[in-house]
């Protein structure tokens, strides 16, 4: 911008969409003080832009309202997996969720993602997820001596795996499988993705160890397909079709 | 207040900080402490490419990679450091691919590689394939390789802590310790952000890898929590700080948003154009067009705007044009990018240009180490066991202005060097005692933020800094809009010191790090704008419209800013009269400016014409 500049903010976005009044409605969980380990709703009335998302409408709260409520966020843009929350009722990232596309009209509801278990208002404890994401061996595995330069894939064995390789970790998708509700111990479909991104990785040898750990019982059987969570994946990932090729490669690759 | 010891700290878990754990924990114990999870990290969000002259699908070395990084920082580089990057590229990026990272793939299988801004064959003759990529996710991929790595290493991480201090021996801010004394540092103090506990951990060696400090601007393509804190607790420990006046604006950042939309857009045959439709970067760099490298196109973008040939209702964005592009090379090469515009702005890059401006990007500065990754404390000596690595130092390999896609070539390269240097000092040092009580600053420093009266909002206090590092200190800058922004960062001190924090209780209290947070921004701007005000030159990423040329008889110096108590003498190591002698008084401290040599080897600065 010009070097002395009257208003920073002569963005385009308040000219050109304009603005309007939202009520945001935000679970909330203080696990400290008079009232602590009880959840309740807060509601806020918050001035909104077009180009405004979610994050944005929590960070206004945050910032000119009420300094304790707590959510994890980071990058703002869809891509450290920090912010997956419950808006009206579905796993979505917060700052990928665009207020004008969600009904203003109508209060819009945050709560945290479930099945997790809550450490204060929108932050859940995410270490079950990661760990179960780190039980299924996430990385790759080989025999042998390294080669001194790369690895040889084509562009096809590559694009094999490549939907799994987007996943950000941001636990959408395990936290809107009803059957990882009922049961914690489900390894979930974050997990499953993050195995078949090696699985059907040409360069991995590890896919026998890794079959052997999701044919457990609270493995990839325990999937009942309901499709929730290829509705939640921000990156837009075929979460239950990776799943289903998963089970396919169990009953073929023989065991 | 909990304590630890383990031989080696590294604080940070982006890709600098990870490639250091995976050298370091083979050979030393060591623990990595990060404010966010690690697959949170900035790291995480880079897009276009990791440059390596492998030469998979033209004619490319890694000469002709060391003199672009040169003459992209404008000769501000330390060559041996440039040199050493470049050669050591090839082998950072096959240890990637051997950790498993799903590089886009050429007809035969190898590593694919594109055109990026500076890079060039032959000493400037035309642009080079030199960035590896995976679509626009490579930085995705390096973080989720590298994490993998960690977990498959079994590296220790102490996720969601908050380093808040550095401990050294002697006290370099308010102590006069001479030259070529030894200084050690100890360890770190840690703040758990789920408990509120103090974690002080003694280590024998500790590496610094907290990454950027793009929240001092308002329109950033940085992460909420960029907020220069390995910097900022450098800085008052009395370690210098190099070169912060260089700050990269990148060109394309979705309008209005800063959201970055990678050059890899241009790489790929996007276009720039104006108002009137009009490919300008034919008239600023005749050669390499829009591949010029970032400084001059994101200059070149805002004097469009401001000669009234901007696009959109208020003429102040330039338009990002892919619209000639097949839609499927689109998706292949840049999915992610085309989802943004969509996203956040609705439009369709198929159909539809894109509105971009520049968005802060990226801190060519911050602590000095030398090539092994040890940081310095003046312009030679080092600090024992202290290392820094990635976006938080300053090497320097990118001078004055970064080349694309050598940043996440340096976090590599730098941040194995750091990782095995803390490792192998960690194994002949030994731990030294920690202070009677070394988590009392930071204690007292908590205590007195959360018992503070009401008073005035963090959030206010943090948008006026950002508002005006914007207005005064952005592409174009002179000494009166810097003499502006420093004013304003003195009132806005004043204000921080009375500013409250609402969240009282010991539990994830995200609003007291934020005020914290806010008092590292208020350091880096302020160093930021001091020594863009003591440069009266213009030089890649520093732009001062009141000297616009590049002036290498008194300005051929790296910036060294030390933060000193008001009684202590005005002249730091490296002062040269009349060129690096600056010192700003502040309340209860002063900024003393010194200088570093810049290291070149075999390459005499030249004009740097594109
Ligand atoms: C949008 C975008 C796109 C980019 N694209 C490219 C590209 O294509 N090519 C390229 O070469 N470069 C690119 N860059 C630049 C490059 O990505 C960064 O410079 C680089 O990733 C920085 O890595 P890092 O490890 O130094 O820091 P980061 O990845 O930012 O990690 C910092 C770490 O420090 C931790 N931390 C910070 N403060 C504290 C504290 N007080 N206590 C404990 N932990 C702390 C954080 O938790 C985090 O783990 C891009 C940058 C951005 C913003
Ligand atoms: S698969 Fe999608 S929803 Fe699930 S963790 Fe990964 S990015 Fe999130
Ligand atoms: S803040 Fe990073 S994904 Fe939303």
């Amino acid at each position: 911008m010009t070097a002395v500049m009257e208003k920073a903010d002569a963005q385009p976005k308040a000219g050109e969409i304009p603005s309007f009044d939202v009520t945001i409605k935000v679970r909330r969980f203080n696990p400290e003080g008079d009232a602590a380990g009880e959840s309740h709703w807060d509601e806020f009335r918050i001035t909104a832009y077009g180009t405004d998302r979610v994050l944005d409408a929590l960070h206004k709260i945050k910032w000119e309202h009420d300094g304790s409520l707590t959510f994890r966020r980071s990058c703002a843009h869809g891509v450290c997996g920090s912010d997956a929350m419950r808006i009206n009722g579905r796993n979505r990232l917060a700052c990928k969720t665009l207020l004008k596309d969600i009904n203003p009209q109508r209060p819009i509801t945050v709560e945290p993602i479930k099945g997790l278990p809550v450490v204060k208002d929108l932050v859940v404890d995410m270490e079950p997820f990661f760990a179960s994401y780190r039980e299924i061996m996430p990385f790759l595995i080989t025999k042998g001596n390294e080669p001194t330069k790369e690895r040889i894939q084509s562009a096809e064995q590559r694009e094999r795996f490549d939907d799994t390789t987007k996943c950000i970790l941001c636990a959408a998708c395990t936290s809107s499988c009803p059957v990882f509700w009922t049961d914690g111990q489900y390894f979930g479909p974050a997990a499953i993705v993050n195995a078949h991104r090696f699985i059907f990785d040409s360069r991995d040898e590890g896919a026998q160890q890794r079959l052997e750990i999701l044919n457990d019982k609270e493995g990839v059987w325990r999937c009942r397909t309901t499709f929730n969570c290829t509705e939640a994946c921000p990156r837009g990932i075929e979460v239950t079709k990776a799943i289903q090729e998963v089970k396919r490669a169990m009953i073929t690759r023989a065991f | 207040m909990i304590t630890h010891q383990y031989d080696v700290v590294i604080v940070g878990a982006g890709g600098a900080g990870m490639r250091a754990a995976l050298e370091s924990s083979k050979e030393a114990r060591t623990a990595v402490i990060s404010k966010l999870y690690p697959t949170r990290s900035h790291t995480g969000a880079a897009q276009g490419g990791m440059c390596a002259s492998l030469a998979n699908v033209e004619e490319d070395n890694w000469e002709w990679h060391t003199f672009d990084t040169i003459k992209g920082g404008d000769y501000l580089v330390d060559q041996d450091a440039a040199e050493i990057m470049a050669k050591e590229a090839i082998d950072a990026v096959f240890d990637l691919e051997r950790m498993g990272l799903p590089f886009n793939r050429t007809p035969e299988g190898k590593i694919d590689q594109r055109r990026f801004g500076g890079h060039t064959r032959n000493h400037g003759e035309a642009a080079v394939r030199r960035a590896c990529y995976a679509a626009d996710r490579t930085g995705h991929m390096i973080l989720q390789t590298l994490y993998q790595n960690c977990v498959k290493q079994d590296v220790e991480f102490f996720n969601e802590f908050y380093v808040l201090d550095l401990i050294t021996d002697r006290d370099l801010a308010t102590e006069d310790v001479e030259e070529g004394a030894e200084v050690n540092a100890t360890g770190v103090v840690a703040y758990d952000l789920a408990t509120g506990e103090i974690h002080v951990f003694q280590a024998k060696a500790i590496v610094f890898a907290t990454g950027g400090a793009g929240k001092i601007f308002k329109t950033t393509s940085n992460a909420h929590t960029l907020t220069g804190d390995g910097m900022a607790l450098a800085y008052r420990r009395g370690l210098p700080l190099e070169d912060m006046e260089f700050f990269q604006f990148h060109p394309t950042g979705l309008a209005g948003l800063g959201i970055l939309l990678s050059e890899a857009a241009r790489g790929e045959g996007g276009i720039l154009r104006n108002a009137d439709g009009e490919r300008f970067m034919e008239r600023y760099a005749p050669t390499i067009k829009d591949l010029a490298p970032r400084d001059i196109v994101a200059r070149s973008m805002a004097n469009e705007v401001r000669e009234g040939r901007g696009a959109g209702p208020n003429k102040d964005y330039v338009l990002l044009d892919l619209t000639h592009l097949e839609p499927a090379h689109i998706d292949a090469k840049l999915p992610d990018i085309t989802e943004f515009a969509r996203t956040y702005l609705g439009i369709e890059p198929y159909t539809e240009p894109v509105p971009v401006y520049p968005t802060a990007h990226y801190a060519m500065g911050g602590v000095p180490t030398n090539v092994a990754g040890e940081v310095l404390r003046n312009g030679h000596d080092v600090v024992k066991g202290l290392y820094a690595a990635g976006e938080v130092a300053c090497v320097s390999v990118h001078g004055s202005n970064r080349l694309g896609t050598n940043s996440l070539l340096d976090i590599n390269v730098f941040g194995k060097r750091s990782g095995r240097s803390a490792a192998a000092y960690a194994k002949t040092a030994s731990f030294i005692d920690l202070p009677e009580n070394p988590a009392a600053a930071v204690e007292a420093q908590l205590t007195e933020l959360r018992e503070r009266p009401d008073g005035e909002r963090i959030a206010d206090i943090r948008r006026a800094l950002q508002e005006t590092m914007d207005a005064n200190a952005q592409v174009f800058r002179t000494g009166e809009s810097l003499n502006q922004a420093l004013s304003d960062i003195r009132e806005l001190r004043k204000r921080y010191q009375n500013a409250s924090v609402q969240d009282k209780g010991k539990m994830f209290n995200t609003d007291l790090l934020e005020a914290v947070e806010l008092g590292f921004l208020l350091d880096i701007a302020e160093v930021t704008v001091v020594g863009a005000l003591n440069r009266k030159e213009s030089r890649g990423g520093h732009y001062r419209e009141d000297y616009p040329q590049r002036d290498d008889a008194h300005y051929m110096q790296h910036t060294m800013a030390y933060r000193r108590p008001t009684a202590a003498a005005d002249e730091a190591d490296g002062h040269i009269a009349g060129y690096f002698d600056h010192v700003e008084e502040f309340d209860g401290y002063k900024v003393v400016l010194g200088s570093k040599t810049v290291t070149q080897t075999r390459y005499e600065p030249m004009e740097r014409k594109y």
